[in-house]
Parts: C-alpha cells; sequence; structure tokens
C-alpha cells in the first residue's frame, strides 16, 4: 500500500512540469494570479500549423535527421555489437571505453574543430552535416544495447539454420534479426530520442539553415510567447512518445539495458 | 556459455587470430567515424587553439589562448560550478533511482511504464515545463496565492535563474531518474533472486539484505549509470543556459559566450577552454575505469 502510493506520487511528479504547458498552450494571457485563464483559444495551435511559425519545417527537418541518423547508426552498430557481444579481442575494454567518449565527454571543442572542416568543404548548414555529428553520440549507444544483446544470443541457432541448409543472408533475416530484434527496437528508440532532441550539436553545423524542432523551441524560449512556446513544445513530445509505446514491449527485456549498466 | 570459449574468442573456429581479426573488422566502421568526427574534431579545434590554423591563425605556434583562458577570473568560478552542479544532481539522482528501481521491481508493469513515459521528453521541453512551473508567476506560485501561502509574485523564492541553481538540479532531477532508473531496473531484474532470499532465511533483515546483498550486486550497474550522467550534466549546455544563474556561468555556456561573441578576437579563447573542458572530462572517464578496475581487483581478491 506504501509502495503504490509513493509510486504514484512519483508518477504525480515525472508529469507535473506537463501541466502548465497544456494549460498554457490553450490560453489567451493567463496572468499571474489567476489559477486558470480566463480566456482560452486554439489560436497557438493554428500558429503551430501555419507555414510563418515554420514548426512544421522544423518538425519534418528533425524528422528526416532523426531517421537517416537512426538507420545509419544500426548499420555500423550492428556488426560493431556482434563484435563486442559475442567475441573476445584484446583491447576490448579500452574499446568500451573509447566508445563511452563521446556519450561523457563535452562535445563543445570538437564541435569547434568540425565547424572549422565543414565550412571548409562547404557542407556547413546542410542537413549531411546535421546527420553526421549526431551519429557521435548516437553511435555508442546503438552499439552497447547491441552488445548486450549479442551477449545474450546463441550462435548455436545459427549454426543450426547454416547446417539446415540457409544461405547467410536467410540466417540474418530469419533467425538472427529476430533473435535480436529487442536490441535493435531499443537502440532505435534512444538513437531516434538522442538525435531529436540535440540542440547544442545542431547549432554548430547549421548555419542557421537547418532549423530543427529543438531550434525553433530554442528561439522561441527567448521570447516571450508562453503559449506558443507551449504548443510547440507538446508538439516535439509526440513523435518520441509514440516511439516509446511502438518500443515498450522491448524496454521490458533486460538484456536489451543491462549493456548501459555495464560499460 | 562454457566461460573459457568466451573469454578466449574460441567460439567459431578455434583459430584465435582469425576471429580477432574478424572482430576487428567488425568494429572498424564504428570506431572508424568516432574517431574520425569525434578525435579529428578534437584535433582540428586543438589545431585553432595553439594558432596552427584558423580565421586568425598566423601560423605561429602560440599558447597564448590557454594563458588567456585561465587567467580569466570567471573560469574558476565557472569550473566549480559546473562541477557543484554536476556531483549534486548525479548524487541525487542515484539515491533516488536505487530507491525507485528497488520500488519498481516487485511493483507491477503499469508503474515501470508510467516511469519511463517522461523518458522520451526533450531537454528543452522540461525547460519550458520547469519555468511555467516554479517561475515566480508559475503555476506552483499560483496555487500558493490561492491558498494564502503567498500575497503576491514576489513572496515566491526565485527558482529559476537563481544563484543556487534550484531549478538546473531540480531539471536534471527530473529528467535523469527516469533514465538511471531504467537501467538499475533492468540491472535489478537481471540478478538472481536466490542470494536474497538466501540471506532472508538465514535471518537477515531487510536493511541488511539490501545493504550486504542487493546493493553490491548493483554496483557496476550504478558505477556505469551514474558515470554516464555526471559526464552528461557537466557538459550539458541548454539547461543552465536557461533555467541556471547568470554570473557565475557553468563552463559550456561560458565557452558558448566566448565563441558567439562579435569579437571574433575571443575565439581562440573559447576554443581553448573547450579543450580544456574535453581534458577535464576525459580525466573523469580515466579516473572512473581506475575506479571500476581497482574495485573489481578487490573483489577478486575476496
Amino acid at each position: 500500500m506504501l509502495k503504490n502510493t509513493l509510486i504514484v506520487l512519483v508518477i504525480v511528479v515525472l508529469f507535473l512540469p506537463l501541466l502548465p504547458l497544456l494549460v498554457w498552450s490553450f490560453s489567451q494571457g493567463w496572468f499571474f494570479p489567476q489559477f486558470i485563464p480566463e480566456q482560452w483559444t486554439f489560436q497557438h495551435w493554428i500558429q503551430v500549423f501555419s507555414p510563418a511559425s515554420r514548426v512544421m519545417e522544423g518538425l519534418v527537418q528533425s524528422l528526416a535527421i532523426a531517421l537517416t541518423t537512426t538507420m545509419l547508426s544500426l548499420l555500423v552498430g550492428l556488426p560493431a555489437g556482434r563484435a563486442i557481444g559475442l567475441m573476445e579481442f584484446p583491447g576490448k575494454a579500452a574499446l568500451k571505453l573509447f566508445l563511452l567518449t563521446p556519450i561523457i565527454v563535452s562535445p563543445l571543442a570538437t564541435l569547434m574543430g568540425m565547424q572549422f572542416v565543414l565550412i571548409r568543404l562547404g557542407l556547413n548548414g546542410t542537413l549531411f552535416a546535421v546527420v553526421l555529428v549526431h551519429l557521435m553520440p548516437t553511435i555508442p549507444y546503438m552499439t552497447l544495447v547491441l552488445a548486450s544483446v549479442f551477449a545474450n544470443f546463441d550462435m548455436g541457432y545459427e549454426i543450426q539454420a547454416r547446417s539446415l541448409g540457409a544461405s547467410p543472408l536467410q540466417v540474418l533475416s530469419q533467425v538472427t534479426l529476430p533473435l535480436i530484434a529487442p536490441g535493435v527496437v531499443v537502440g532505435a528508440l534512444f538513437a531516434f530520442l538522442i538525435s531529436w532532441n540535440e540542440f547544442l550539436l545542431t547549432f554548430f553545423v547549421s548555419a542557421g539553415r537547418v532549423f530543427t524542432l529543438p531550434m525553433v523551441l530554442f528561439t522561441l524560449l527567448q521570447g516571450g510567447n508562453n503559449g506558443l512556446t507551449a504548443a510547440v513544445a507538446i508538439t516535439s513530445v509526440v513523435p518520441g512518445l509514440l516511439f516509446l509505446l511502438l518500443a515498450s514491449n522491448a524496454l521490458q527485456n533486460e538484456t536489451t539495458l543491462a549493456g548501459l549498466g555495464n560499460v | 556459455m562454457p566461460f573459457a570459449e568466451r573469454r578466449w574468442g574460441l567460439r567459431h573456429d578455434g583459430s584465435g587470430l582469425l576471429t580477432h581479426w574478424r572482430a576487428y573488422l567488425l568494429l572498424l566502421p564504428v570506431t572508424g567515424i568516432i574517431g574520425l568526427l569525434f578525435g579529428g574534431g578534437l584535433v582540428m579545434a586543438f589545431l585553432q587553439s595553439i594558432g596552427a590554423i584558423g580565421l586568425l591563425g598566423s601560423g605561429q605556434i602560440s599558447l597564448t589562448a590557454y594563458q588567456t583562458a585561465l587567467a580569466n577570473p570567471e573560469f574558476l568560478r565557472s569550473l566549480t560550478l559546473s562541477v557543484y552542479i554536476a556531483i549534486v544532481a548525479t548524487g541525487l539522482s542515484t539515491v533516488f533511482s536505487i530507491g525507485l528501481a528497488i520500488l519498481l521491481r516487485t511493483a507491477g508493469r503499469w508503474a515501470s511504464f508510467a516511469c519511463q513515459v517522461t523518458l522520451p521528453i526533450p531537454h528543452l521541453v522540461g525547460i519550458v515545463g520547469v519555468l511555467l512551473l516554479l517561475s515566480p508567476s508559475g503555476l506552483i506560485s499560483r496555487w500558493l496565492y490561492m491558498l494564502g501561502g503567498i500575497q503576491s509574485d514576489q513572496d515566491f523564492p526565485l527558482l529559476v535563474n537563481d544563484t543556487a541553481n534550484i531549478g538546473v538540479l531540480l531539471h536534471f532531477l527530473w529528467k535523469e531518474i527516469p533514465f538511471m532508473t531504467l537501467i538499475l531496473l533492468a540491472v535489478l531484474r537481471g540478478i538472481n533472486p536466490a542470494y536474497e532470499m538466501q540471506a532472508r532465511a538465514l535471518g537477515a533483515s531487510p536493511w541488511q539484505c539490501f545493504w550486504h546483498v542487493t546493493l553490491p550486486m548493483m554496483k557496476s550497474g550504478i558505477f556505469s549509470s551514474s558515470l554516464i550522467v555526471f559526464g552528461y550534466i557537466f557538459a550539458s549546455f541548454e539547461v543552465p543556459f536557461l533555467l541556471g544563474s547568470t554570473r557565475p556561468r557553468t563552463l559550456p555556456v561560458l565557452i558558448y559566450r566566448a565563441f558567439t561573441d562579435s569579437d571574433l578576437t575571443r575565439r581562440p579563447e573559447a576554443i581553448a577552454l573547450g579543450i580544456i573542458l574535453s581534458a577535464l572530462s576525459m580525466l573523469i572517464v580515466v579516473a572512473y575505469s581506475w575506479l571500476v578496475s581497482r574495485n573489481y581487483q578487490s573483489m577478486s581478491r575476496v
């Protein structure tokens, strides 16, 4: 009983910051000390969907960047996760530490160096440059999650399938991938969320031309329009939340996350 | 899986060297990309900071930028603030996450799912929420006014952009506790409950069982997740920039300000500060791995 009360209390506190967002997004001039707004409006939401506010443009760009980053991270993370999870080799501990660097070390200096190179290559301000910098934090997470799943993977299934006449491609698509699916889903969720949330990395290489949703929100936050800011904030929660719902089963699988607890 | 097979990489074809080559080949794309982007960026930044390349680089190598950066009286204050925020937020997050993970371990799935729902919420959204909740004209201030606790918004304590950085700390707790709990819960679920049952059967109190049995088994999970959280908070920019005190500023905010300064001559100083920040974070990683390896040695001695 006490336990459930505590848990409910934690959940209420976790959701508390979302409450003023919801109210503000429908309110017209909500002055202190009014408990609820005097006037309600859909104006902020209409603005979110109007091209002038560039919110939808930001949403589409963010989505394109996050999905591309996730796919690329998966592509390189799969072989690396397999190597770390299933094989032993000299330098493995050092390699895991190396992979942690982009997650733990501040990216500021690196970004300044990359910006210097990207400007000279004429790539500054392109979607390509943004995807490139987003790969720095997403690849380590993807690799560590996949390595964790591969560590619990029994290669006997693959050997069995091969000996029964399956081609390497068939083994991959019909045996390996289905068995590691929870890791793929959780790794993709982390990669997507990191890229979707990223402000600083995008800021440094976007040159004001790539306008992701966090950039829109950051700009709005320094203005004074609470209603529109709240509406945009709620909008930028939706895709991540949908992805989380899709991945909720895989998140319950402890082998997908145990790797992050053992770096 | 037999230990020797995993330990020595004898799973495939028995030939050790061949297996190693395969492992390195599989790892090449990841290490290549991270090395090229992160390492390459760092090298280019360093070359700029010593004046070898860059806008104002005369090609003459000098350490002037580092001298200017370290002579800036704000540097030490910023560093202290960054370390203070990272230590307090990580420490509190760790303690609360251990508690929450233990609570959720035996609770229904609804509970762990509900605690995960705030996980995908972007930091910037959390910042907006914290501002509209805790500022002097925020929701809680309005509630207090209605209850008669305060007479005007002037009476509400300053919790955002305050000198103690309460707003920053609360934001990080709100954001990092669900993340750490998720990892620790996975660690807990992977623990064989037989040890705890045995301890209880032998007469250990619930507290003794937690302190001497459960917690030691969670150790590596606690170490790793708090390292990730510490590194993240130490390097974080948006949260202290928008919710933190205006003076002193955290190190990343100081660097951002110097780099985006209209005075371009401040660039080398900003880059030098960035290099110092990276070096400090790397020291943390090294110290951590030393701590962990020492910990494992002491475990194997037992």
